[in-house]
């Protein structure tokens, strides 16, 4: 027997976790998920909570509600928890409460278009008067396009780059980012050497990535190891990569960066930059709202590796879930809600896609914190040039046991180049499923 | 015949038995009916696949070294949660059953933790145990060098143990307590006369008399150190390596992070079974061990 879910199906995941782990419980029934007829209510669900993103997405919807009074009845924002969301998504779907359009990260960009989750947007998108896909940025797509159609409009391309206390830099001495930027001198292992330095003081650590390797390595080790030209698989997904030459000598250089110099804090121990403990931290624009004026910082474009500078960029996209009641009516929604009027309204709070809209004064309201130079340098400059993380169709599967694997890379003894070939064929194995 | 008295008695009965048995119904034998169905499927929910494959997703756990790795360190960590919080609830009733001044802040002290959130709780130990946390701080002024608690495999399942532990010893030290206060005094003030010492008293009259609450605590913990979850997922999130990968845990990736919905069912009725052979074993064994059964 093979069948594609499409009915209702109200016991969902929470049914199978109570099952198993002893918590609560939900019933079943099934029935036919047909089109509806007449004005239909419009879901999107989303993972901010925050009211002043979603007092601007009310106003996209009602806009649009006054428009399409005929086709639409009602436009909801559905916020979830952050790190929830992917669990909230699947039960929701699992369980038949499918939402019409859904966002996404882009690690699961690939693993949401090759499955199906997303419906192609394009025949929507280009009948649009006025959507101007070309205004686009190339980068920013490269991701939610597959064999030249769109699944997914990437409404947040955030670039990362290197805050670094000032205080603490100028307390031990080394020299100013910014003049290494201007010099040319901007690498990763010079920034490594300053972290190596602050690192050796009590209670500071010198460098942090976005976040913590032994728990999540894409965010962590992903946007570093490209500028190594190192990645986990090839381009077609096919083959992992996890023991090239590339891997092997950016892994060997991460390790002794945290075992030997001590440029960074070993996994396990705690720091905040936003509390003047660190040095150099990864992140995007984003993290500015939450830095007081304790002490001096700066905003610097990713430094430069062996393999020179590459800017990239964190996404989140919205798609319109194939599987949801009207996704024709769903795509032309997220039409409206992604066209140039409606990004420049987004633009206060997530960086654009749009090559027209990335402009100082357009994302000055998103992080009013950063100078007209840090925005132009390190976000604007970046973005119409930056690249994504690496994502697989199976990333899902992937992610634990890679996890799993580049945990024995966390002890001062660890064999990177063993440690890299068993993970190897560990997810070889994976792949070739 | 039954008098009128009698029918209206038994209606009274099931009246008082129906929100239970419903309850269990609908929240428990349902959903696990669910369950069992859907571990006979491949069942992805985001892509919307649902497709039927029988009894492969259990021929697959039978050779899935991951799976039973996970089995031995859910039963790892089950065997040192229930000696030490039992053991240590044991102690801790005990004493508290002797009178002495500031026993009512001594049982608040350890009850507290049980009307605390888990995440909460669980927060709060993250930063005692970070690697240059609150506990090694201290062990560092006594020149001792702490371990990374959560970081090595050594350390990391015992760590979480211990949080637990004192999550929930709390809840035990209480049950003790009234089992012991239940205890006749007639008996040990005999066995005293009788020229019995206080730890002979213990051994022959105190423990044997509170044996059925010693199965009671013993099974629920037991069941309830099974489907351990929060502190694994703050804290560890089943590594490093997988050496806190415990199979709630392990069923939880599968389904909500691997997308895998179906083979995660087959792990929950395997975590049933087990949790199943666990209350089996402990309830067909109290006829020789726990007071007054026969």
């Amino acid at each position: 027997m093979h069948s594609y879910v499409s009915r209702r199906r109200i016991l969902g995941a929470l049914g199978l976790a109570a099952g198993a782990v002893g918590g609560g419980a939900l019933t079943g029934c099934s029935t036919s998920r047909p089109a509806t007829r007449g004005p239909v209510k419009l879901r999107m669900l989303t993972w901010t909570s925050n009211e002043r993103h979603l007092a601007v997405f009310n106003r996209i919807g009602a806009a649009y509600l006054e428009q399409h009074k005929d086709k639409v009845s009602e436009v909801v924002f559905d916020g979830v928890v952050d790190g929830t969301y992917l669990k909230a998504l699947t039960t929701q779907i699992g369980g038949g409460d499918v939402p019409d359009l859904a966002w996404t990260f882009e690690g699961m960009a690939a693993q949401f278009i090759d499955s199906g989750v997303f419906a192609n947007l394009t025949p929507t998108l280009t009948a649009v008067p006025d959507y101007h896909v070309d205004d686009l940025v190339d980068g920013a797509m490269d991701l939610w396009r597959k064999d030249g159609d769109i699944y997914a409009y990437p409404f947040s391309n955030s670039p990362l780059g290197i805050y670094a206390n000032l205080d603490v830099i100028k307390a031990a001495k080394l020299p100013s980012p910014r003049d290494l930027l201007a010099s040319g001198e901007w690498t990763w292992d010079k920034l490594m050497e300053m972290a190596a330095a602050i690192g050796k003081q009590a209670d500071r650590a010198g460098f942090q990535s976005a976040a913590d390797p032994a728990k999540d390595w894409n965010s962590a080790l992903g946007p570093i190891w490209l500028s190594w030209n190192a990645r986990p698989w090839t381009a077609d997904g096919r083959t992992c990569t996890f023991a090239a030459p590339e891997m092997v000598t950016f892994l060997e250089w991460f390790h002794r960066q945290i075992f030997v110099a001590g440029a960074m804090p070993q996994p396990g121990q705690q720091f905040d930059f936003a509390a003047g403990q660190v040095g150099f931290r990864m992140a995007q624009l984003s993290m500015s709202a939450g830095l007081k004026d304790s002490f001096e910082w700066d905003f610097l474009p990713m430094p430069a590796g062996p393999s020179g500078t590459v800017p990239v960029v964190g996404q989140g996209a919205v798609g319109v879930v194939a599987q949801g009641r009207n996704p024709e009516i769903a795509a032309d929604f997220l039409a409206y809600f992604t066209n140039k009027e409606n990004s420049a309204l987004l633009a206060a709070f997530f960086p654009p896609p749009r090559k027209s809209l990335l402009a100082v004064e357009a994302l000055s309201t998103a992080a009013p914190a950063l100078t007209s130079a840090q925005i132009q340098g390190t976000v604007i400059d970046q973005a119409v040039k930056a690249v994504t993380k690496v994502g697989h169709a199976k990333l899902s599967e992937l992610d634990d046991p890679i996890r799993a694997g580049l945990d024995a890379l966390w002890h001062k003894d660890a064999d990177v180049r063993r440690v890299l070939e068993t993970l190897t064929a560990a997810v070889q194995k994976i792949i070739d499923e | 015949m039954r008098s009128r008295a009698a029918r209206i008695d038994a209606v009274w009965g099931v009246a008082m038995a129906a929100p239970a048995v419903l309850g269990v119904t609908v929240l428990g034998l349902v959903p696990f009916g669910f369950v069992i169905w859907y571990s006979l499927h491949d069942w992805a929910p985001l892509a919307g696949r649902f497709t039927w494959v029988g009894g492969a997703n259990f021929v697959r756990l039978l050779n899935d070294d991951v799976m039973w790795g996970s089995l031995l360190t859910t039963l790892q960590f089950t065997g040192m949660l229930v000696v030490i919080n039992i053991g240590l609830a044991l102690v801790l009733a005990l004493l508290l059953n002797q009178r002495f001044r500031g026993a009512v802040a001594f049982r608040a002290f350890f009850f507290s933790p049980v009307v605390v959130s888990s995440v909460a709780w669980v927060l709060i130990w993250s930063y005692l145990v970070a690697a240059n946390g609150g506990i090694n701080g201290v062990l560092a002024t006594w020149g001792i060098e702490g371990p990374n608690w959560l970081r090595d495999p050594q350390w990391a399942l015992l760590t979480v143990v211990v949080i637990q532990v004192f999550k929930g010893v709390g809840m035990n030290m209480v049950l003790f307590l009234a089992a012991l206060q239940g205890v006749p005094a007639e008996l040990k003030e005999a066995a005293r006369v009788d020229g019995a010492s206080p730890a002979r008293s213990l051994v022959s009259i105190t423990l044997p008399m509170i044996t059925p609450t010693i199965l009671m605590v013993i099974m629920i913990t037991t069941i309830g150190s099974l489907d351990v979850f929060v502190p694994i997922q703050v804290l560890t999130q089943g590594g490093p390596g997988r050496s806190t990968t415990v199979i709630s845990y392990l069923l939880y990736q599968t389904a909500f992070l691997q997308q895998r919905f179906g083979y995660a069912s087959a792990i929950g009725v395997i975590l049933f079974l087990v949790s199943l052979l666990f209350a089996a074993l402990q309830w067909g064994s109290r006829k020789r061990w726990v007071h007054d059964e026969v």
